[in-house]
């Protein structure tokens, strides 16, 4: 029913019939708040998030990514608002919700020690049901390091590892807190790879990152998030058409004295021009139809008198959208 | 999950008896370390047999005068090859035949020299014919169970049953703390009072090696005493052991780094090191502070320790420090277990 049977490994045991109420949300969240001391981490948070969809909270960090996710993992109890896993209650039903999510968390450093094996063998014991310990190796590629001690695996091996552990006990939803954080770029993509096998076996995930890039790759919906708050919720598509235009023109002005003389007004009264903004001396505009726009940019610059030093293009990101929102870069938190 | 080997409680103890026997300086100062300081202190402290002390004599028949005493060891030499080996320190006493009297040359403040000129004298006046004015007999006593190692032995496996309970679970506990695997165990369904027991019962795993190799070694190399039952000794060193292991467990449960960990366990353990009479008896602390002496777990079970060994005290009359040790297993734990940090 779930396109997974490859993966049901040693349970011979039917799924609990909860799992079976499909008009339930996997996760939904209402009017979540959460405060640290005097600092409001989550402020106000309404989610829902269905059966199998990659869910992915976007934002900077310090945005309230990490808290929200906790609270819906049980191990932080928010100060107002109410939560809902798989139709069940934190207050209620903690302990079979622990035996149906599979978690991993950020920073979480295993013994370095024991054994790749050692280690999903002990993770295996705390479930009821769940996968194989030989399955669950294979599935995060670490076949060759089954004996080897963690602290001798690489931070992409020691991440898979992570996972592996959050999916031992075969969890009907899967939560990943900043999965690929502190990894090359080849390590990132292994492990995009294996995200998007669970994807395809029809797990629910929700993810948290700071890299739009991953966001737009990984999810089904995105939910970007600033200052506690969800500041816009789609699915990549949309929240990119949201911005206005399809693309981005950057372009910077070389000569000091002329710095002051972009007029905004006239570059946004350009037909297809959608917005117009400056970060750090670069000028970003939104647009349409790249071919009849950008000629017309060059003209109205040159009118101006002015001559730009640096002048590119790029199709439109979830990085323009938070851009589009906020008016800070992503990456500058 | 019906057998053994898949249930939780079995595989964190197994879990946490590996995470030890790889790590070379815990199974140091759990097993090396205290065999070393006993080693050490049995031979600072051993009872050596009565000394014989080296003379030196002028003429054979002195000589052989001073060897008929067996604290004696004479040779011959002129006065002037005397008189530098004295200066030496190779002999402590030199006696010189002068015609018919004996002159002693020696160092009257080194208690040596003057024991080797009363045992001079009187091997001299003997050879030369003097008797005894009464008679007399020696009636000598080597008793095992006097000696500081056997004084001693007890302390040290108290201060070691102390060292790896605290040890053992504070600095774990902090180091799983620190390192977020307590609050990932924490997301998984793992039964939180299975992760505290796995602690435990991977310690009375360990304490059976331990208590065995540190006695086994007092027994073989210095013939320490076991005068009352060694099911009771066993007894005393689980309590001791578990009542540490509370002590542990309260330091541990809301230290956040490992320099915050070692700084109450070191401040836990040090007034202990000093009070509770490892090395010597606890009982010369002035009386003022002897209430606070014998409040301490390990005065308690370094007393019940010695009372089994040494004197063969059965645990009946081991009531009291008994108490002291139930006392420090219950309290620690209850509020350990109400403060107890799981992240």
């Amino acid at each position: 029913m779930r396109g997974r049977n490859h993966l049901s490994g040693t349970s011979p045991e039917p799924r609990s019939l909860l799992t079976d109420d499909s008009d339930g949300h996997a996760l939904s969240l209402s009017g979540l708040k959460k405060a640290f001391a005097d600092v409001v981490a989550v402020d106000g948070i309404d989610l829902e998030v269905e059966r199998g969809e990659c869910f992915g909270l976007l934002g900077p960090n310090g945005a309230g990514k990490t808290t929200t996710i906790e609270i819906c993992e049980g191990l932080t109890i928010p100060d107002a608002g109410s939560v809902t896993l798989l139709g069940l209650d934190w207050k209620t039903s903690a302990a079979e919700l622990r035996q149906r999510i599979g978690v991993q968390l950020q920073e979480t450093q295993f013994p370095e020690k024991l054994t790749v094996e050692e280690i999903l063998r002990l993770f295996r014991s705390f479930f009821r049901r769940g996968t194989a310990v030989e399955e669950t190796i294979r599935m995060a590629q670490l076949e060759e390091k089954r004996r080897a001690r963690i602290g001798t695996l690489s931070g992409g091996q020691k991440q898979r590892l992570a996972m592996a552990c959050a999916l031992v006990g075969d969890p009907d939803l899967l939560f990943l807190d900043e999965p690929t954080t502190g990894l090359d770029p080849q390590a990132r993509r292994h492990l995009w790879d294996l995200v998007d096998q669970l994807r395809s076996a029809g797990r629910t995930i929700i993810l948290t990152t700071h890299y739009m890039d991953e966001a737009e790759r990984l999810c089904d919906r995105v939910a970007i998030m600033d200052h506690g708050r969800i500041i816009a919720l789609g699915t990549p598509q949309q929240l990119i058409a949201s911005v206005g235009g399809d693309h981005v023109v950057e372009f910077a002005i070389g000569a000091d004295a002329e710095k002051n003389l972009v007029d905004a007004r006239k570059l946004t009264a350009i037909p297809g021009v959608r917005s117009h903004r400056v970060d750090a001396g670069q000028h970003q505009l939104s647009v349409v139809e790249l071919h009849t726009t950008v000629p017309r940019i060059f003209s109205a610059l040159a009118e101006m008198g002015l001559k730009p030093s640096e002048f590119r293009t790029h199709s439109a990101t979830l990085e323009d959208v938070f851009v589009g929102l906020t008016g800070r870069n992503l990456r500058d938190e | 999950m019906s057998s053994l080997a898949e249930s939780s409680l079995y595989q964190l103890t197994s879990t946490r008896f590996r995470l030890f026997l790889r790590e070379p300086e815990a199974l140091f100062w759990v097993f090396i370390f205290p065999i070393l300081l006993a080693v050490g202190l049995g031979i600072a402290f051993r009872n050596r047999p009565a000394d014989v002390l080296q003379v030196g004599a002028t003429s054979p028949q002195l000589m052989q005068a001073l060897n008929c005493d067996k604290g004696l060891s004479a040779a011959l030499m002129d006065e002037a090859q005397g008189t530098h080996e004295l200066a030496t320190g190779r002999i402590v006493l030199l006696a010189i035949n002068k015609g018919g009297a004996v002159a002693y040359k020696y160092d009257d403040t080194n208690p040596d020299a003057r024991l080797a000129r009363l045992l001079a004298d009187r091997a001299v006046q003997k050879a030369a014919g003097q008797k005894e004015a009464r008679q007399f007999s020696n009636d000598l006593v080597h008793e095992t169970g006097a000696r500081y190692i056997d004084f001693v032995v007890p302390g040290l496996l108290g201060m070691n049953l102390m060292g790896s309970a605290i040890w053992g679970l504070g600095f774990s506990i902090v180091e799983a703390r620190q390192k977020k695997l307590l609050k990932r165990f924490v997301a998984s369904p793992m039964p939180r009072w299975q992760y505290l027991a796995s602690f435990l019962l991977s310690r009375l795993a360990l304490l059976v090696i331990e208590v065995l190799a540190f006695l086994g070694f007092a027994r073989l190399v210095f013939g320490v005493p076991f005068r009352g039952s060694l099911w009771e000794l066993g007894g005393l060193c689980v309590l001791t052991s578990l009542s540490f292991s509370a002590l542990g467990l309260l330091i541990a449960s809301r230290a956040k780094t490992m320099e915050a960990a070692s700084g109450l366990m070191n401040l836990a353990m040090l007034p202990m090191w000093i009070l509770s009479g490892v090395f010597f008896s606890a009982t010369r602390f002035p009386a003022l502070i002897q209430p606070v002496v014998r409040a301490l777990p390990l005065t308690a079970a370094i007393d019940a320790l010695r009372g089994n060994m040494l004197q063969g005290m059965s645990l009946s009359q081991l009531g009291a420090p008994m108490a002291v040790l139930a006392a420090w297993l219950v309290v620690p734990f209850l509020i350990s277990l109400r403060i107890f940090r799981w992240r």
